[in-house]
C-alpha cells in the first residue's frame, strides 16, 4: 500500500493521502544545534520545503524562524507522523522534536 | 522533475476542467475519488474555485475576475444576488453576518461557502450576465488591473479601458496561454496617478510618450517581473520597451509565451517571473521577447509620468480614489470605504440600487478593496452623498478606516498564519476612537496580511502587518510582523520589517506609540513615509513599543486549527458535515 505524502497551497500543509495533517504556524520545541545556537530552538513554523519517509516515519524540512533568538532558516528532517497500517498517525509535537541532517 | 502540479496540469488543464467540474457537480462531492482530490482542487482554481481550509470540507471560495474592477450596470445586483442565495455556509461571522462579498486587492470579488453542486447554477448566471470565474485563479492569465476609472478619469493620460478588454478577451480561454508555470498578473495603466499599481504585477504597461515621426504619441512603456509574495518582493523591472496601444496585446502574448517557455516548472517557488528577471536581466528579457517572440522591431521606451503617481504612495492627494471626483465627462465618480474590502450581501443589493439610480447603475472596484459609483451628475450628487448607506461605506472615512486592507485570513484561507479580516476591523475602530493624527495628515495605510502571500500587499503600507506566531506568558498566540515606510510612486520602497512578532493584543498600542513617537518628532508637514526614511530600523523598532491597552482581542489562540474562528465551538471535532449534494 502506497501512501501519498504531497506538500501543497505554496508550502503552508502537508498533505497524506490527499488530506491535509500539518500545517505551517505550529510552534515546535526543536532539538538542533544546527537550526540556532538556542539550547532549544522555539520555531514557528512557515513553509514546508520537503517531504520524505524514514521507515514508518515521514519527515519534513521547513523553513522558519526561532522566536527566542530570530534566526530564520530552514531545518534539517524533523519528524512529524508515522503510518501504521497505511493510517498517518500524528507524532506528538508539543513535546520536543529532533532534527537530522540525513534524507 | 515537474512537480506534482505540472503532472496534474499536463493531464487536464485549461477550458477542459470544466466539464470534469460540472460532472462532479452532477454527481456529489463524494465521488472526487480520494486519491485525486489535491489534484482536482488544483485544477478547480483555473475555474476560480478554491477548495476551503481543513475543517470546512465542501466549501469553496468562487472568485469573479471583473476586468479593472469594472462592473457594468447590472452586474453587481447579480453578484449580491448570488452572494444571498449561494455564499451561506454553517459559520456565520460575527461583524458581517451570513453573506457577503470581499473585494479584492486585484479588483476581483471572492464569495465563500459555495457548494459543488450549486457551480452549474451560478457559471449560468453569471455568464448570462457578462461575469466570469474563468483563470480567476490557477496558473494562466488573473485578472486584470488597472485604474478603475479608466475612460472615466479627468486626469487619465490615455484610456486603458479598450486595452484591457482586449487582452481580456485575447487572453481568457486561449489555449496558448492557460497552462503557464504560475500565475501571471497583469496592469495596464492610463492615468497618471499610479492606480494601476504595475510595479507589483508580473507584467506592467504604463502610460508613456513616444515621439514617432516627430509627433509625440502615447502609449506605454513596459515592466516585467513585479511582485510581492513568499518574503521575495521585487519592483517590476524597466525592459526598455514603449508600445502602440495596438500592439499591446502582441507584446504582451510574447512576454506571457517567452515565460510559458522559460519559466521554471520543476519548483513552484522559483516559478514566477520575477525569478526568471533575476536570472536574465531586463536586457535578456528584451532581446528574447525581440527575437523570438515578435515580429516588428521594438521600440525603446518612452518619456513616463511616474513622477506623477500618486496612489498608494503616502504623501501628496489621491492616495486613493476615495471621495467625490470629477469625470472627463463632466459628471463624478464617488470612491466609497468599504472596510477591509467586505460587503454583506444585502448592501450589495442596495448600492446596485443606489448606482442605477444615482448613476448609471456601473460600478467600479479599487485596489484598496473599495467600491466607486461612477457617472453621478452634479445634481443628484447631495441626494446620494446623503443616503444612509454612505454613512457605513464613506466617502469621507477615518484615515484608519480608509487606509484599512486585509487579506481573507484564517478565516477561510490554508496559507494564512491569523485571523485578519475581523481583526482588522477591531484594529481600525479602536484606532479611530483612541488615536489622532497630526492635522494634515488624513491618510494613514495598514495593511494585514495573514502570510508571507501577501495578498493584502503589506509591502506597500505606512504600516504593514504580516501573521506570525509568538508566546505570550508561555502559551502560543497569533502574531503580527510590523513593517514601516512602504509605498508605490516614481520611486516606490517596501516596508522595512523592524519588530517582530508583537503579540495581536499589543499591536493596536503598538501603533499608537509608533504615531506617537511620528507626531512629535516629525519635522514640520513630513509624510509618515518620509519620517520612516530617515530613521534606522533600530529607532523605529524603538517607536513600535508594544503595548497591552483596552484593546481586547477575542482570537488571540491558533485560530488555523479552528473549524471556523467565530464559532461557539470552533474544534477541529465540531466541523460541520460535507454539504449533501441537492
Amino acid at each position: 500500500m502506497t501512501t501519498r505524502l504531497r506538500i501543497l497551497d505554496d508550502g503552508a500543509w502537508l498533505s497524506v493521502d490527499d488530506t491535509r495533517r500539518v500545517s505551517v504556524s505550529e510552534l515546535w520545541r526543536l532539538d538542533s544545534t544546527e537550526f540556532c545556537d538556542c539550547d532549544l530552538a522555539d520555531l514557528v513554523v512557515e513553509n514546508f520545503q520537503a517531504v520524505g519517509v524514514d521507515g514508518p516515519t515521514v519527515e519534513v524540512r521547513v523553513y522558519g524562524q526561532c522566536i527566542t533568538c530570530g534566526t530564520k532558516s530552514t531545518t534539517g528532517w524533523i519528524p512529524v507522523g508515522r503510518i501504521v497500517d497505511g493510517e498517518f498517525t500524528d507524532l506528538e509535537r508539543e513535546s520536543v522534536l529532533s532534527a537530522h541532517s540525513e534524507g | 522533475m515537474p512537480t506534482d502540479v505540472e503532472n496534474w496540469k499536463s493531464e487536464v488543464y485549461g477550458n477542459e476542467i470544466r466539464e470534469h467540474l460540472f460532472r462532479f457537480a452532477e454527481e456529489g462531492f463524494e465521488t472526487i475519488p480520494d486519491d485525486e482530490r489535491d489534484a482536482w482542487f488544483e485544477r478547480f482554481k483555473w475555474w476560480g474555485l478554491y477548495h476551503q481550509r481543513n475543517g470546512q470540507e465542501g466549501y469553496f471560495m468562487m472568485r469573479i475576475g471583473t476586468p479593472n474592477g469594472v462592473l457594468e450596470p447590472g452586474q453587481l445586483r447579480v453578484v449580491g444576488e448570488i452572494a444571498d442565495e449561494y455564499a451561506r455556509g454553517p459559520g456565520t461571522n460575527p461583524i458581517f453576518g451570513e453573506s457577503y462579498a470581499d473585494f479584492t486587492t486585484r479588483q476581483s470579488i471572492q464569495l465563500h461557502w459555495i457548494q459543488l453542486s450549486d457551480v452549474p447554477a451560478v457559471f449560468e448566471k453569471l455568464e448570462a450576465n457578462g461575469l466570469s470565474t474563468q483563470q480567476a485563479c490557477g496558473d494562466s492569465w488573473r485578472n486584470i488591473v488597472g485604474n478603475p476609472v479608466a475612460g472615466k478619469d479627468g486626469q487619465e493620460v490615455i484610456d486603458a479601458w479598450p486595452v484591457i478588454r482586449d487582452l481580456n478577451e485575447t487572453f481568457k480561454g486561449n489555449d496558448d496561454h492557460s497552462n503557464l508555470p504560475r500565475k501571471w498578473k497583469v496592469s495596464v495603466t492610463g492615468s497618471a496617478d499610479g492606480s494601476g499599481q504595475g510595479d507589483i504585477n508580473d507584467l506592467a504597461f504604463e502610460p508613456a510618450y513616444k515621439e514617432i515621426d516627430g509627433e509625440d504619441e502615447v502609449g506605454f512603456n513596459v515592466r516585467v517581473g513585479g511582485g510581492l509574495a513568499r518574503n521575495e518582493p521585487r519592483l517590476a523591472r524597466d525592459i526598455d520597451v514603449w508600445v502602440s496601444p495596438d500592439q499591446v496585446s502582441d507584446v504582451a502574448g510574447g512576454l506571457s509565451a517567452l515565460f510559458r517557455d522559460n519559466g521554471d516548472r520543476e519548483d513552484r517557488y522559483n516559478a514566477r517571473i520575477k525569478f526568471l528577471v533575476d536570472e536574465w536581466g531586463p536586457e535578456q528579457v528584451r532581446e528574447t521577447l525581440q527575437e523570438e517572440y515578435v515580429d516588428f522591431e521594438l521600440r525603446t521606451a518612452g518619456r513616463d509620468v511616474r513622477e506623477e503617481y500618486t496612489y498608494n504612495t503616502g504623501e501628496g492627494e489621491r492616495n486613493d480614489l476615495i471621495g467625490v471626483h470629477k469625470q472627463k465627462d463632466g459628471t463624478n465618480f464617488v470612491g466609497l470605504n468599504v472596510l477591509v474590502g467586505r460587503m454583506g450581501a444585502d448592501d450589495v443589493l442596495e448600492l446596485a440600487d443606489l448606482a442605477e439610480e444615482y448613476g448609471s447603475g456601473e460600478v467600479r472596484l479599487s485596489q484598496r478593496q473599495n467600491v466607486i459609483v461612477t457617472d453621478v451628475p452634479d445634481e443628484e450628487l447631495d441626494d446620494f452623498l446623503a443616503e444612509e448607506l454612505l454613512e457605513h461605506y464613506s466617502p469621507d472615512p477615518s484615515p484608519f478606516m480608509r487606509g484599512s486592507i486585509a487579506c481573507t485570513g484564517t478565516e477561510f484561507c490554508s496559507l494564512s498564519i491569523v485571523e485578519t479580516k475581523n481583526r482588522q476591523v477591531r484594529f481600525a475602530r479602536w484606532l479611530k476612537q483612541h488615536v489622532d493624527l497630526p492635522d494634515d495628515v488624513d491618510e494613514f495605510h495598514i495593511h494585514l496580511s495573514g502570510c508571507t502571500a501577501s495578498c493584502a500587499q503589506p509591502q506597500i503600507a505606512d504600516v504593514s502587518l504580516r501573521g506570525m506566531k509568538t508566546r505570550k506568558n508561555g502559551e502560543a498566540v497569533e502574531a503580527l510582523d510590523v513593517g514601516l515606510g512602504g509605498g508605490l510612486g516614481d520611486e516606490p520602497q517596501f516596508a522595512r520589517w523592524v519588530t517582530q512578532r508583537v503579540p495581536v493584543d499589543e499591536v493596536p498600542g503598538a501603533i499608537a506609540n509608533l504615531i506617537e513617537s511620528f507626531a512629535a518628532e516629525r519635522n514640520e508637514g513630513e509624510s509618515f513615509r518620509a519620517f520612516v526614511d530617515r530613521h534606522d530600523d533600530e529607532e523605529l523598532d524603538a517607536f513600535v513599543e508594544p503595548e497591552e491597552t483596552d484593546y481586547e482581542d477575542p482570537m488571540m489562540h491558533n485560530t488555523k486549527m479552528t473549524w471556523y474562528p467565530y464559532a461557539e465551538d470552533d474544534g477541529m471535532d465540531a466541523s460541520p458535515p460535507t454539504p449533501a449534494d441537492d
